[in-house]
C-alpha cells in the first residue's frame, strides 16, 4: 500500500532538462524511482538521462502511461505546468518550485477542482515511500522503511524528523511534504486523512509551523474521527515574532490563531501527542505507539 | 513588500479609487510648498500632516497632526520630520520619520455627519479565495472588532474564476447601511479597489478608515498595501517603491548576500538550512535557556561563502553571546559544510563567542571530525539534543 507514490508509479519530470530537473531526476532514478521521461517544451524527441523528452505532458502520458509528475519549472511558468499536467490526466502532481505568485496558484487550484487529481506543494520537498519511490528532493537514505507516516510543511525539518524516527528504531511508510506557501494543493488534514486510511501506517507525525489554520483543522479532524491512530504534532516558530515572514511565504503570524501556542493548544485539546522540542519528535512517536 | 501610505494612495487613485488627496514632502519648507499647491488644487484650508513610516498606529504615537493654517504646517512638519516615531508596531526604539504626507481635510462639516468605515481585501488561506472584509467600526483595529463584536464584520468571498461581481459590491455597501449617493459611491469604491488589488498582485489591502464625507463622497483616508513578493518580477514599477530605509540594515545586507535573515532581540545567533528547521532551531535555543537573536536560512547550498556571509551578519549584532549552526545535510554533504565553517572562521579571524556546529545527515561523522581537527574554538554535535545541551553550557 503506502500513499500517493509507490513502486508502480510512472513518473515524469516537468522542467526535465533544466539544472534542477536534471540533478534531482538523476537522484530519483538512482533511488529506484520509475522515471519514465520528462517534458521540456521545444525539446521533444531528444533523450535526456537515457529517457525520452516530450514537448507536452499530453505527449508524455500518451507514450509512457505516466501517472505522476514532478515539477521543477521556474515560478513564472509553474502554475501553467500544474494545469497542463492535470489536463493531461496525471493523477498526482508534485510541485517543488518555490516562489509562485499567489494569484497564479489561486487560479491553478481552482482549475484542479472537480478533477481526479491530487496536487502536492508547491514549495515542498516532495513525497517519498521508502524503498519504493522518491518523488522529490529529499535525501533518500534518511528515510528508513517502516510504519510511521509523516506530513510536513518544511523540507529539512522533515529530514530531521525522519532521522529521529529511524534512530528510534522505527521507519517511514510515506512522508508527504505539503509545502510552505499560503496556497497549497493538499492541506495538512487531507494528507493526514490519506495516511489514516493507509493500512500500512500505524502512527502519523504532523509537522507544522506558524501561519494559517491547517494544523488546527487537521487536529480537529483527527479528534472527530476518534483518534484511531496515534498522531504526533510539532509546530515550528514558537519564538517567531508577529508580522514577520519566516522564510516560507506562508509562515507569518497575522492573527492570534496563527501562533504556535494557539496551534499547540488545539492539538492538545484534540488528543495529539505534542512534541514541544524539535529534538523530541522521535521519542514522542515511540511513547505514543506504546500507549 | 510593504509600501508607504502615499505610495499606496497613488496606486489606488490610478485605478479610480477616490482618496484623500495629498502630497509628500521631506522638509518643512517643501511641506509648506505642497500645502499651498494642495490648497490650489482642492480648496482645502486645513491640512493633515502624516508621518510616513511602515507601521500602523501612527496617530496614537503622535505622527498624525492637524494643521489649521500654513504656519502650523511648517511647525508640525518640523516636529514630525526626523522624530523617532514609536507605535505598537515599531518596537520601543521607534522608526525615524523621513517623509510626511500633507493631506487635505476631509472631515469638513456639511449636510450629513462624516462617518468612518473599515474595508480590507486579503487572501483567505483556508478557502484559497480572496475575501473582502468590511465593518461599520471604521478607525478601530479589526482584530479588536473581530474579538468583541464579530457580528459587525461583513465578509464577501470572491471566486477567482470570475472576479468580483456587481451584486457582491452592492451586498457589502448595503450591509454597511448606506443609501442614496453614498451607496453608489461605495459600490464604485469597492469595485475599483478590487480591480487595483488583482492588477497589482497584492497580498493585502487595508483601508482604515474609509470615509463617507458630509457630502456623501466615499474615499480612502488611510491605505495599507502589501504586495506579493513572488509577483514583483512582473511589476518592475511597483518593485521600485521599496524603501530600504524602512528595513533593518542587517536584513538588507543579508538579502544582498542571498540569505534569508530576520533580526530578533535575543542573545544566541543561529544559521540553518531550511526555513522550518531554522524556526525549530530558534525554538530549541529558547528551550535551552537562551533567546534567538535571529532567523537565518542559508538555503540549500550551505558553502564557505554563504556561511562566511552569515557569520559576518550575526557577529554585527552586539547582543550575540553564542552561535548555533544547524545544518541537516541532504544533498549538501556535512563534511563540505564543516570545511566551509572552518574556512569562514579563519577568514574572519578572531571570533569571541562560542560556536556550536551541529551537522546531521550525509557524512555527519566526517563533518564532526573536520570541526574537531580544525583546532578552532568550535564545539560540534550531531544529535539535536546534544546541540541544545551545548547551547545551555555555552550560556552558563
Amino acid at each position: 500500500m503506502s500513499v500517493l507514490v509507490n513502486k508502480d508509479s510512472k513518473v515524469i519530470v516537468q522542467g526535465f532538462t533544466g539544472s534542477e530537473g536534471t540533478f534531482h531526476a538523476s537522484q530519483m532514478i538512482e533511488y529506484g524511482t520509475n522515471v519514465v521521461g520528462g517534458v521540456t517544451p521545444g525539446k521533444g524527441g531528444q533523450t535526456h538521462l537515457d529517457r525520452p523528452v516530450f514537448n507536452s505532458v499530453q505527449d508524455a502520458v500518451e507514450s509512457t502511461g505516466a501517472n505522476v509528475s514532478i515539477i521543477f519549472v521556474p515560478p513564472a511558468f509553474a502554475a501553467d505546468a500544474i494545469m497542463e499536467a492535470a489536463e493531461a490526466g496525471i493523477k498526482v502532481i508534485i510541485t517543488i518550485t518555490e516562489g509562485i505568485p499567489v494569484k497564479d496558484m489561486m487560479i491553478a487550484k481552482e482549475y484542479l477542482k472537480g478533477k481526479d487529481v491530487t496536487l502536492i506543494g508547491p514549495n515542498c520537498p516532495g513525497v517519498i515511500t521508502p524503498g519504493e519511490a522518491k518523488v522529490g528532493i529529499m535525501p533518500g537514505f534518511v528515510f528508513k522503511k517502516g510504519r510511521v507516516g509523516v506530513v510536513s510543511k518544511s523540507g529539512t525539518l522533515t529530514y530531521e524528523a525522519a532521522d529521529q524516527i529511524g534512530k528510534a528504531g522505527l521507519g517511514i511508510s510515506t512522508a508527504i511534504g505539503i509545502g510552505g506557501d499560503p496556497i497549497i494543493g493538499t492541506s495538512t488534514k487531507q494528507a493526514v486523512e490519506l495516511l489514516m486510511n493507509d493500512p500500512e501506517t500505524e502512527a502519523i507525525v504532523m509537522i507544522g509551523e506558524i501561519g494559517g489554520n491547517y494544523e488546527a483543522e487537521a487536529a480537529r479532524w483527527v479528534k472527530a474521527n476518534g483518534n484511531s491512530k496515534p498522531v504526533v504534532g510539532f509546530i515550528a516558530g514558537q519564538t517567531a515574532p508577529p508580522g514577520r515572514r519566516m522564510g516560507h511565504a506562508g509562515a507569518i503570524i497575522g492573527g492570534a490563531e496563527d501562533t504556535a501556542a494557539a496551534k499547540i493548544a488545539i492539538m492538545e485539546e484534540c488528543g495529539i501527542h505534542v512534541s514541544y522540542s524539535p529534538a523530541d519528535i522521535g521519542d514522542t512517536v515511540v511513547k505514543a505507539l506504546k500507549k | 513588500m510593504n509600501i508607504h501610505e502615499y505610495q499606496a494612495k497613488n496606486i489606488l487613485k490610478s485605478y479610480g479609487v477616490r482618496i484623500q488627496e495629498g502630497l509628500v514632502a521631506d522638509t518643512p519648507e517643501r511641506a509648506v510648498d505642497v500645502a499651498k499647491q494642495l490648497n490650489a488644487e482642492t480648496g482645502t484650508e486645513w491640512y493633515v500632516v502624516k508621518a510616513q513610516i511602515h507601521a500602523g498606529g501612527r496617530g496614537k504615537g503622535g505622527g498624525v497632526k492637524l494643521a489649521k493654517n500654513i504656519d502650523q504646517v511648517r511647525e508640525l512638519s518640523n516636529q514630525i520630520l526626523g522624530m523617532q516615531l514609536v507605535t505598537h508596531q515599531t518596537g520601543p526604539e521607534g522608526k525615524k520619520v523621513h517623509k510626511v504626507l500633507i493631506a487635505e481635510d476631509v472631515y469638513y462639516p456639511g449636510a450629513s455627519e462624516p462617518k468612518e468605515y473599515y474595508l480590507s481585501i486579503l487572501l483567505d488561506r483556508a478557502k484559497g479565495w480572496n475575501v473582502i472584509m468590511a465593518s461599520t467600526e471604521g478607525g478601530m483595529d479589526i482584530e479588536e472588532v473581530a474579538e468583541k463584536t464579530p457580528e459587525k464584520i461583513i465578509k464577501e468571498w470572491i471566486d477567482p474564476k470570475v472576479g468580483l461581481q456587481g451584486f457582491q459590491a452592492r451586498k457589502v455597501a448595503f450591509a454597511l447601511g448606506l443609501e442614496g449617493k453614498a451607496f453608489k459611491e461605495m459600490v464604485k469604491f469597492i469595485s475599483a479597489l478590487y480591480k487595483a488589488y488583482v492588477a497589482t498582485d497584492s497580498s493585502q489591502f487595508e483601508i482604515n478608515p474609509v470615509l463617507k464625507t458630509s457630502d456623501d463622497k466615499i474615499l480612502a483616508v488611510d491605505a495599507k498595501v502589501n504586495l506579493d513578493d513572488n509577483a514583483l518580477y512582473r511589476h518592475p514599477d511597483l518593485a521600485e517603491l521599496r524603501d530600504i530605509t524602512e528595513e533593518d540594515e542587517l536584513e538588507v545586507e543579508a538579502g544582498e548576500a542571498g540569505l534569508n535573515y530576520v533580526k530578533l532581540d535575543g542573545n544566541v545567533g543561529c544559521m540553518v538550512n531550511g526555513a522550518g528547521l531554522a524556526m525549530a532551531t530558534m525554538d530549541i535555543i529558547k528551550l535551552s535557556g537562551g533567546e534567538p537573536a535571529n532567523f537565518l536560512d542559508v538555503g540549500g547550498g550551505a558553502n564557505a561563502q554563504t556561511v562566511e556571509a552569515g557569520f559576518r551578519i550575526i557577529l554585527k549584532d552586539p547582543n550575540v553571546k553564542a552561535i548555533l549552526i544547524n545544518v541537516f545535510g541532504g544533498i549538501v554533504r556535512c563534511d563540505r559544510v564543516a570545511q566551509g565553517v572552518v574556512e569562514a572562521y579563519k577568514n574572519i579571524g578572531e571570533i569571541n563567542v562560542p560556536i556550536i556546529v551541529r551537522l546531521q545527515g550525509t557524512n555527519a561523522e566526517e563533518g564532526a571530525r573536520v570541526i574537531e581537527e580544525s583546532g578552532l574554538k568550535v564545539t560540534s554535535a550531531i544529535v539535536l539534543k546534544d546541540a541544545a545541551e551545548k547551547v545551555k553550557e555555552a550560556l552558563a
